[in-house]
C-alpha cells in the first residue's frame, strides 16, 4: 500500500519558523503511534506562503495547517491522522471574512495564482529526480534534442520568453547570438547571484525545483552548442548550494547530465560555484570576472558575452527564472506559453511579495496583472488595516510606485513607464510609516556601498547623492537639493559603465517623482509626515493615556523617563537616545513619535 | 607581526591548495575554503596562496578586499547577522541592530575585545516573509522585535559567561 503523504515545507522561511522542530516531532509521534510504515513525511522546498510557516500539509485532501508548533503535532496526530476528525484551530484564517480554510487550493493567496514555474515547488522533495521526472520533469529537454538547434531556438524566440533577471532581454534572441558565434568551446552560465535585497524567488526556485534548472540549462546547451555550464550562487544560500549538488549528482546517474544524452550525441557538464557576496556579481561580465576567479568588476560591452564570454568563449548567461520556464515551453509548446500574459510580457513572473502586506511570500501571476490585484487580492491588503502608500518594485535599480498609480499593469514595458522597472521581481509593500526620503536614502546607501569603484560617476555621484539624502532625513536640506539630486541622478544615469550605475539613481528619482511633497516636508518644514526619520521625531508621552505605571521607566536604558507611580511620566530629552524602547513596552499606546519637542516649545 | 610564521598550522591549507592545482578560476574558492578552516584569513596563508597560485600577494589582497565574505581579522566566536534588507528595513530592522550594538558596545558593528561575537549587517536573509530577520551563526530567527532580539542574544551572552567562568 502507498503511503499518506504529508508535506512539511522546508524552505528557508519555514525553516526559521522552526520546521525542523516540527519534522522531528511528527517522526518521534509517528513513531510512538506505529504508523511510520503508514505515512511519510516530505520536506519539501518553499510552498510560498512564509507568513503562515511553518507549513503541513496532509495528502490525500491536502489539507492545510498553518503555523504549526512542536506541541500542535500530538493533536494532528491523534485526531487528523488516527481519527480523521480536522483540527480547525490550525486552518488558516481568512483576514476578510474570518473564515478558516481547509483546501489551499482555496484560499486567496494560492487561489489567484498562475503557477507554471513554482508547479513543482513546495509540492515534490527536492532531493528526488523520480518525483521530478513523475511530473513531466525532463520531457522538455528530450523533445529538444530530438529537434533541430535551430527549431529550439525559435520555439523559445515564439514564446516571447524575456529575460527574468531584471532587463526582459528576450530570451531566444540571445540564444540565437550564441550558437551563431562561431566557436568549438561554448558555456551555458546560470545566475543566481540574486543580490536584490528583499528578493528570494530565484532561491526558492533552486531550493523548490532544482532540476528545472538543470533541465533549463540544458535546453539552452543542445541549442546553442555549448557542453558546460555553471551555476553562480549567492553566497547566502547554503541550501540551495546543497540541493543543487544532490540535483546534479543525480541526473548525472540517471544519463540526464553527462556524455550523449538521450543517445543524441550532445554531451553537457555543470559546476556550481559560490559567490562571495558582491552585489555587483550579479551584472553578467562582473559575474563572468568572478567565476574566473578574479575581482567582480565589470567591463564594457561589447562584447557582449555571447560572442566573448568565460575565457574569452561565446558564453549564454541567464538568470534562474528564465532558465525554469524554457521546460515548459518545450514539453507544452510555444503556443501554449505565448498565450499567457501580454503583447510585449509573455508568461508569468513570480514576485516575493514582503513589507506591510497581510500575506507575504511567493507569487506567480500571468504578466498583465495590476498592482492592485496581488497587492490586496493575493496579498490580502495592507497590515494593520493601515493605508497603501506605494510598493517598491526591482530593488535598488527599480522605483516606487504610489496609490494612484495602483492599477499599473505589471509587464516590463508598463513598470518602465512608470519610472520603475521588473528587475528581479522584488515587490516590497509600504504604507503610510514608510518615509520615502528614508526610502531612497536606504537604497543610495545599499549601491553606495555596492558600487565597485571602476566608474567615476556611479563611484562619485552615489556617494553625493546619498549624503544630500543623509541631510535632508537630519532636517538639514536645502531648497535647491531637489533639483540638484534630480539632475545628479540623470546624470549618473546616463554615464555610468554598467547596469548598477545606470540605475542606481531610480529609488531617488521615482520617490521625488511622486512622493515630492515629502521631500520637501523634510526641507521646508523640517517634519517627516510618515515619524520614521529619528532626527525629526520625539518620542512623546501622551499626558492623557498616561497612567504612572512605571513600566517605561523600568525599559529605558539611559534612565532618561521620570515620575511617580500614577502621576504622568516625563521624558528628558537631553538624554534620550531615541532607541523606542519605552513606545515597545507602554500596553496604553501612552507613547508616541511625534514633532521634536524643542521645535514644539518654540512654536508655542 | 604578533602572528607569526612559526605559529601557523600550514598543514590544512596545503591540503586545500593541492585540490586545485592547475583548475582555472581557483582563487576565489581556495579563499572560501581556507576561511572556512581558520576562520578568516590569516597573512601567513594569503601569502603561501600567492605563492601557491604563482601569482602577486597583490592579487589575492586586491579579490579577498573585494568580497564582502572575506575577513582578514579573527572574527568572534558567535556570528550575529543582522538584515537590513528592503523588506527587513520598511519593519524596523535598524532597531533591532542599534540596539544589539550598542547593548554589546559596539558601536556600528564589529567584533567585540573578548571575541565572543561579531555583530554585521547584511543585505537580505531570504526570509523576506518573515522581516525582520537575523541569523545567529547558523539559525535564523524572525518575526523579531528589538525586543525579543535581545533576548535572544542574551541567551548567547548567558552561555559565553559560563564558560568564561
Ligand atoms: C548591478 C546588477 C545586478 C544584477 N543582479 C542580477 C541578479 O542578481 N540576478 C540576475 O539574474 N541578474 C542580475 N542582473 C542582470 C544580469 O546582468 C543579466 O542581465 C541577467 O542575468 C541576464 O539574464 P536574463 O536574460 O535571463 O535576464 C544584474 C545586473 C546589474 C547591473
Ligand atoms: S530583507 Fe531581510 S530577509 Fe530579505
Amino acid at each position: 500500500m502507498a503511503k499518506r503523504r504529508i508535506l512539511l515545507c522546508a524552505g528557508s522561511g519555514c525553516v526559521s519558523s522552526g520546521a525542523w522542530k516540527v519534522k522531528e516531532e511528527l517522526l518521534r509521534k509517528l513513531d510512538e503511534r506505529g504508523l511510520t510504515e503508514k505515512f511519510e513525511v516530505v520536506a519539501s522546498g518553499c510552498h510560498g506562503f512564509c507568513e503562515q510557516g511553518p507549513l503541513l500539509i496532509i495528502y490525500p485532501k491536502e489539507t492545510l495547517y498553518c503555523r504549526v508548533e512542536p506541541d500542535d503535532v500530538s493533536e494532528i496526530v491523534e485526531e487528523h491522522l488516527i481519527g480523521d476528525r480536522v483540527v480547525e484551530r490550525l486552518f488558516y484564517k481568512d483576514p476578510e471574512t474570518g473564515e478558516r480554510i481547509a483546501d489551499h487550493a482555496k484560499i486567496n493567496f494560492y487561489a489567484k495564482q498562475e503557477r507554471i514555474v513554482l508547479k513543482n515547488c513546495g509540492v515534490i522533495d527536492p532531493e528526488s529526480i523520480a518525483e521530478y521526472v513523475d511530473r513531466g520533469g525532463y520531457d522538455g529537454l528530450r523533445k529538444a534534442v530530438s529537434m533541430d538547434r535551430v527549431a529550439v531556438i525559435e520555439a523559445v524566440k515564439q514564446s516571447g520568453l524575456r529575460g527574468r533577471g531584471g532587463a526582459g532581454f528576450p530570451t531566444g534572441l540571445k540564444w540565437d547570438f550564441t550558437y551563431k558565434a562561431d566557436s568549438e568551446k561554448k558555456y551555458i552560465v546560470c545566475n543566481a547571484d540574486e543580490g536584490d535585497p528583499g528578493a528570494f524567488m530565484d532561491r526558492s526556485v533552486l531550493e523548490g525545483d532544482p532540476h528545472a534548472v538543470l533541465e533549463g540549462m540544458l535546453v539552452a546547451g543542445y541549442a546553442v552548442g555549448a557542453d558546460e555550464g555553471y551555476i553562480y550562487v549567492r553566497a547566502e544560500y547554503p541550501l540551495a548550494v546543497k540541493r543543487l549538488r544532490i540535483a546534479i549528482e543525480q541526473a548525472e546517474e540517471q544519463g540526464y547530465l553527462g556524455s550523449d544524452i538521450f543517445d543524441s550525441g550532445f554531451s553537457f557538464h555543470v559546476s556550481v560555484k559560490e559567490g562571495a557576496g558582491a552585489f555587483v556579481c550579479g551584472e553578467e561580465t562582473a559575474l563572468l570576472a568572478s567565476i574566473m576567479g578574479k575581482r567582480g568588476m565589470p567591463s564594457p560591452r561589447p562584447p557582449f558575452p555571447a560572442t566573448s564570454g568565460l575565457w574569452g568563449k561565446p558564453t549564454c548567461l541567464n538568470n534562474v527564472e528564465t532558465f525554469a520556464n524554457v521546460p515548459f515551453i518545450l514539453r507544452e509548446g510555444w503556443e501554449k506559453y505565448a498565450a499567457i500574459g501580454t503583447e510585449g510580457s509573455k508568461g508569468t513572473k513570480i514576485f516575493a511579495l514582503t513589507g506591510k502586506v497581510n500575506n507575504t511570500g511567493l507569487v506567480e501571476v500571468p504578466m498583465g496583472n495590476t498592482i492592485r490585484k496581488v497587492v490586496y487580492e493575493i496579498g490580502g491588503g495592507v497590515k494593520d488595516d493601515r493605508e497603501f502608500k506605494a510598493v517598491q518594485i526591482g530593488g535598488p535599480s527599480g522605483g516606487c510606485i504610489p496609490n494612484s498609480l495602483i492599477d499599473t499593469p505589471i509587464d516590463y514595458d508598463s513598470l518602465v513607464e512608470a519610472g520603475a522597472m521588473m528587475g528581479s521581481g522584488g515587490m516590497v509593500v509600504v504604507d503610510d510609516e514608510t518615509c520615502m526620503v528614508d526610502l531612497a536614502r536606504y537604497f543610495l546607501e545599499f549601491v553606495q556601498s555596492e558600487s565597485c569603484g571602476k566608474c567615476p560617476p556611479c563611484r562619485v555621484g552615489t556617494r553625493k547623492m546619498l549624503e544630500c539624502l543623509k541631510r535632508i532625513c537630519d532636517g538639514e536640506g536645502e531648497a535647491d537639493d531637489i533639483d540638484w539630486l534630480i539632475n545628479v541622478g540623470e546624470s549618473i544615469k546616463s554615464y555610468s559603465l554598467c547596469g548598477l550605475g545606470q540605475t542606481a539613481p531610480n529609488p531617488a528619482l521615482t520617490t521625488i517623482r511622486y512622493f515630492r511633497d515629502e521631500y520637501e516636508a523634510h526641507i521646508k518644514d523640517r517634519t517627516c509626515p510618515a515619524g520614521a526619520c529619528q532626527a525629526l521625531i520625539d518620542y512623546v508621552i501622551v499626558a492623557e493615556k498616561c497612567k504612572g505605571c512605571g513600566l517605561c521607566i523600568k525599559a529605558c536604558p539611559v534612565e532618561a523617563i521620570s515620575g511617580e507611580k500614577k502621576t504622568v511620566h516625563t521624558i528628558d530629552y537631553d538624554l534620550c537616545i531615541k532607541c523606542g524602547a519605552c513606545m515597545e513596552v507602554c500596553k496604553l499606546d501612552a507613547v508616541i513619535r511625534g514633532k521634536p519637542a524643542a521645535q514644539k516649545e518654540e512654536a508655542a | 607581526m604578533s602572528e607569526s610564521v612559526q605559529t601557523f598550522d600550514g598543514a590544512k591549507l596545503n591540503a586545500i591548495l593541492s585540490r586545485f592545482v592547475g583548475k582555472p578560476g581557483a582563487l576565489i574558492p581556495i579563499l572560501q575554503q581556507t576561511q572556512d578552516e581558520y576562520g578568516y584569513l590569516p597573512r601567513e596563508a594569503v601569502r603561501r596562496i600567492a605563492r601557491g597560485l604563482r601569482m602577486p600577494e597583490a592579487q589575492v589582497y586586491g579579490v579577498a578586499t573585494f568580497y564582502a565574505q572575506f575577513h582578514l581579522k579573527p572574527r568572534g566566536r558567535h556570528i550575529i547577522r543582522v538584515c537590513l534588507g528592503t523588506a527587513c528595513h520598511v519593519r524596523g530592522a535598524e532597531m533591532i541592530f542599534s540596539r544589539i550594538t550598542s547593548a554589546l558596545d559596539l558601536n556600528g558593528g564589529g567584533t567585540t575585545e573578548d571575541l565572543a561575537f561579531t555583530v554585521e549587517k547584511v543585505a537580505c536573509l531570504g526570509c523576506c516573509g518573515l522581516a525582520p530577520m537575523m541569523m545567529i551563526d547558523d539559525e535564523t530567527y524572525g518575526r523579531l522585535t528589538p525586543k525579543s532580539a535581545m533576548e535572544i542574544v542574551n541567551g548567547y551572552l548567558g552561555e559565553t559567561l559560563a564558560r568564561a567562568s
